[in-house]
């Protein structure tokens, strides 16, 4: 299907598409990437050169911002418990999120429309109103400031994702495959981890990332529910809106680092499985 | 995917347990002041070291800042000893969930600050903790417009709004700098500033002929103003990249630029109107929250802030002013002595008309601040008739005093019961 | 053990999560919309959407929406077809471009004011290039228009990274044979798209758009970096009752009505895209 393997001569008249094909890519890339370098030149350019213009579009790697925050108390720490955080948000959301996704998607059931009404009401109400009685009952209950109070919290967050890419994964499979399954001595639940759990990894991998980035990257409840135990967000973050300029993208820097390595870290589960989809 | 699973499930089985660990007994001081992450760290690293059992400064915006509180309270437990925040914050608060701090002994040496702190009841809500002020700052290549004859510290609106103008005639950009955002002040230069220098009140005088005037000359300074100013909320970003070379703002909130270059730039009081120069202070101070876990050690460190020394620490750590009488040394930060000496030179000068902080508003605090950027956004931003306007705004004003009862404040002649709106 | 049951069993742990930790919360502040001067009323509601942001709020928020999430929809689509159709680098391809993914809000949002601010890169590009000889002011109050743009720009570039990663995940299901089918019967790639990969892909657009649609109503952080007070959105004026104000109230009340909203749209979105039950190939 791609120009790739088609034969020579249409090869000729593939080329130019091709080549629309290369610079869309190419150009869609700089979109992405131009204002990350952006940010990138900022924080590696001293305090004069980002209050400076016109700017320089090449940084000076001047470590003096970065340099800041890493004398800053408590970095580490805080740092550690982010990734404690959204970690357990992530196992959370998917334990809890991936079986209402596939129920939604099999069954049909009295209700079914109210629970969906539910998971998405969840994301509809801002969290910062939320935050108030939640802090109450952590406090009452003793789950105030643990990293496990503030993770059921980011679940919260992260559960429609969850619920509605697994739903929507589930859907994309036919029925008629695990029905083949079952006819060839399967049980409900063997089919289900043989035949269907390989082909919605990729999209398990998914809802992963956004657990993870929902967490990393909450900082209202983080701020309200913690305190021995900040995550680097509400650290830096809550801080930052009152920061000198060249702190603030220095600060903006050392958030985003650590969320694309993760993603970067997984990406490839994305893809891993579309050898089977494609079979 | 499975082994990335089971890692994670691991790590947080361990975080459980760590989360389970209890914490020290250092006292949390939960503030919204100080906020910066540089501001921070100097508290963290030279004010607060000096405090025997140790102190977590956890400075938030805000909005965590109040829910926070307002759940320990709810919950009738928490971990916040000691509350920093600003002389509003306390007022919108029920007296009662704030520990009277009579018993202390120490006060600020400022009768009406004090007077202040006790917030309308007979005892002291809150311990004054450090001041500060808005001032004006220009970038001295600025000076060389200033309008023939004028004084720098000692200009009127027109003589800024003449200046303003030069400005832009000279260069071609509108260079004078308002903190308009959405952070940003904008509101006390309304009610400290602008109204008492006009009409001598900020209440009784919000629709008089005399206000109409007040916002004919700040449409007219505003058309001198960088329009970008809607963006703005600490001048200093605007002051050192050149956006904007003539500036009002807080004096905690122009700091950096003097910090960083103090050659660049001066500072000098606000100008005056016929009504006076008028201006307005900012006041700080320090609660414990009846719900505080270590009250012995939270009254302790509201103790030790006070003290002369911490608090010349904490002048040269935030750019906030000591409320005690100390002798300031001598190294002080440029920021520090700039601004000093600029209120310095505002408090000195012969039309000098200061006014007071809003008082007895209770949570109409925010609703009272409402009224005049939205006075401002109306007049200034969407070009409505300023007359209506008034008239318009005068209405939910006159409803916020009488639903509060706040009587008039200086420099509102005092009134009996809540104050009117004429 | 039953299939009766089997669904309910399935959503039992997410229903019992939800109610401790969302609706428990949510009917507590739910009823505080309804509670004012100590009786049950409608006051909080009449007062805040009475006040004269209300309307330009609602509006600003609604045409915001109205502007990203198309051009979202269809920049995601043309970005997951042409990434699953890579044979070289797509990896590294899906991986730059779910990028911003990683980036919250607040830090889009001062990336992209690091752009627009009057002494920002987009000037110092323009005075370099000639342009200009001297930056203008890009986000003040007499051009609205550009103010808009920019912060539409920013939410596309923030926020089309969650459409596409749904999208990709679900355009992975579709199977290759259809494809080679449609080849085999002279189907363009317009038209193997229009026939195959829209239809098939009809689950994961609908969740896609969803949850972009319900997010966009909350837009905040990034409209308050680059508009300032200029642009008034919705989630603006809610934290506004809530901590300025401290009328948790009239704050309880606005949310309710943005969550109304979200819900109308949700229901719209979920007839136009119906997902018929089960098999769907």
């Amino acid at each position: 299907m791609t120009p790739v393997t088609t034969a020579a001569p249409r090869a000729a008249t593939k080329a130019p598409a091709r080549r629309v094909y290369a610079a869309s890519v190419l150009l869609l890339s700089v979109w992405v990437l131009g204002p990350i370098y952006l940010l990138f030149v900022n924080t590696l350019s001293s305090p004069e050169a980002v209050n400076s213009f016109p700017k320089s579009f090449i940084p000076q790697f001047d470590l003096g911002s970065l340099a800041f925050f890493a004398k800053f108390d408590g970095m580490l720490a805080a740092l550690g418990n982010s990734v404690i955080v959204a970690a357990m948000t992530m196992v959370m959301s998917i334990a809890i999120g991936a079986p209402a996704g596939y129920a939604l998607s099999r069954f049909e059931f009295r209700g079914k429309e109210l629970f969906r009404l539910l998971i998405l009401l969840t994301r509809a109400f801002p969290l910062p109103l939320l935050a108030l009685p939640l802090a109450v009952l952590f406090i009452r209950t003793g789950l105030d400031d643990t990293t496990f109070g503030l993770a059921l919290v980011h679940t919260t967050l992260a559960i429609p994702f969850a619920v509605l890419i697994t739903f929507s994964l589930f859907s994309g499979i036919p029925i008629e495959l695990e029905e083949a399954a079952w006819t060839l001595g399967c049980t409900r639940l063997t089919a289900f981890t043989k035949v269907v759990l390989p082909l919605i990894l990729p999209g398990i991998t998914a809802s992963a990332i956004f657990a993870f980035v929902i967490s990393w990257n909450e900082v209202f409840a983080a701020a309200v529910l913690t305190i021995e135990n900040r995550t680097l967000t509400a650290f830096l973050l809550q801080k930052l809106g009152d920061a000198p300029i060249h702190l603030k993208f220095a600060g903006g820097f050392i958030l985003v680092t650590p969320a694309l390595i993760f993603i970067f870290a997984v990406r490839k589960y994305l893809f891993a499985m579309w050898g089977i989809a494609n079979r | 995917m499975t082994r990335f699973t089971k890692l994670a499930g691991a790590v947080s089985g361990l975080a459980i347990m760590l989360g389970a660990t209890w914490a020290q007994a250092e006292v949390l001081f939960w503030s919204t002041q100080a906020r910066p992450v540089e501001e921070a760290q100097a508290m963290r690293d030279n004010v607060l070291k000096g405090f025997e059992g140790g102190v977590d400064y956890q400075p938030n915006e805000d909005g965590p800042w109040l829910t926070r509180l307002q759940a320990e309270l709810e919950a009738g437990s928490g971990s916040i000893g000691v509350l920093g925040g600003l002389h509003g914050s306390f007022s919108a608060m029920n007296p009662d969930d704030l520990v009277d701090l009579d018993d202390l002994g120490v006060v600020s040496s400022s009768e009406t600050y004090n007077t202040l702190a006790k917030l309308g009841t007979d005892h002291l809500q809150y311990v004054p903790w450090m001041q500060a002020s808005y001032i004006m700052a220009a970038n001295k290549q600025a000076l060389q417009y200033l309008p023939a004859g004028a004084d720098i510290n000692a200009l009127s609106y027109d003589q800024l709004i003449e200046w303003t103008a030069n400005v832009e005639a000279a260069t071609g950009e509108k260079k004078f700098g308002f903190p308009a955002g959405e952070k940003g002040l904008k509101h006390r230069f309304f009610q400290g500033y602008l109204y008492p220098s006009y009409t001598n009140g900020v209440v009784r005088t919000f629709a008089s002929d005399e206000a109409v005037v007040a916002w004919e000359k700040f449409r007219e300074l505003w058309s001198h103003t960088n329009p970008a100013s809607t963006n703005f909320a600490n001048m200093q970003e605007q002051l050192l990249n050149g956006d904007a070379w003539i500036v009002f703002d807080h004096t905690s909130r122009l700091a950096q630029a003097f910090n960083e270059r103090p050659d660049d730039f001066v500072a000098f009081p606000a100008p005056a109107g016929p009504k006076g120069r008028g201006f307005m202070p900012v006041l700080v101070g320090m609660a414990i929250p009846r719900t505080a876990p270590d009250l012995d050690a939270a009254k302790a460190l509201v103790s030790y802030m006070l003290k002369p020394e911490t608090q010349i620490a904490t002048l040269k750590a935030t750019n906030f002013f000591p409320v005690v009488n100390v002798e300031l040394p001598a190294d002080v930060p440029p920021a520090v002595k700039a601004a000093g000496d600029a209120v310095a030179i505002m408090s000195a000068s012969p039309d000098a008309n200061p006014g007071l902080l809003p008082a007895g508003l209770g949570d109409k605090g925010g609703d009272f601040s409402r009224v005049y950027v939205d006075t401002f956004e109306r007049i200034i931003l969407a070009g409505q008739d300023i007359r209506s306007v008034l008239d318009d705004q005068k209405a939910v004003l006159a409803k916020i005093m009488q639903d509060s009862g706040a009587p008039c404040w200086a420099p509102d002649a005092p009134s009996e019961g809540a104050c009117p709106v004429e | 053990m039953s299939p009766r049951y089997l669904p309910y069993i399935l959503i039992l742990p997410v229903t019992l999560f939800l109610c401790a930790f969302f609706l428990y919360p949510f009917l507590l502040v739910a009823r505080q919309a309804f509670l004012s001067d100590g009786g049950y009323s409608l006051q909080n509601f009449r007062e805040t959407m009475g006040y004269w942001k209300f309307s330009i709020s609602l509006q600003n928020t609604m045409l915001l929406a109205l502007a990203v999430v198309p051009v979202q929809v269809s920049l995601a689509l043309l970005m997951a077809t042409m990434v699953s159709r890579m044979k070289k680098g797509r990896d590294l391809v899906l991986y730059i471009w779910t990028i911003p993914l990683g980036i919250s809000d607040l830090a889009a949002g001062i990336i992209w004011f690091a752009i627009f601010e009057q002494s920002g890169f987009l000037n110092s590009m323009l005075t370099g290039l000639g342009v200009i000889d001297k930056p203008a002011v890009l986000l003040g109050y007499q051009n609205p228009l550009l103010v808009f743009i920019a912060i539409a720009l920013a939410e596309i570039w923030r926020a089309t990274a969650i459409m596409l990663v749904i999208l990709v995940a679900g355009i992975g299901l579709i199977p290759k044979e259809y494809y080679e089918a449609a080849e085999v019967f002279g189907a363009s790639p317009w038209q193997r798209f229009l026939r195959i990969t829209l239809p098939l892909l009809r689950p994961s657009l609908q969740t896609a758009l969803i949850l972009r649609v319900v997010l966009a109503f909350e837009v905040f952080a990034v409209v308050v970096a680059l508009g300032g007070t200029l642009f008034p959105v919705m989630m603006g004026q809610i934290y506004s009752y809530q901590f300025d104000l401290q009328n948790a109230g009239g704050a309880a009340a606005l949310a309710l009505v943005v969550l109304a909203i979200s819900i109308a749209f949700t229901l719209v979105i979920l007839r136009a895209l119906r997902v018929p039950k089960g098999a769907t190939i």
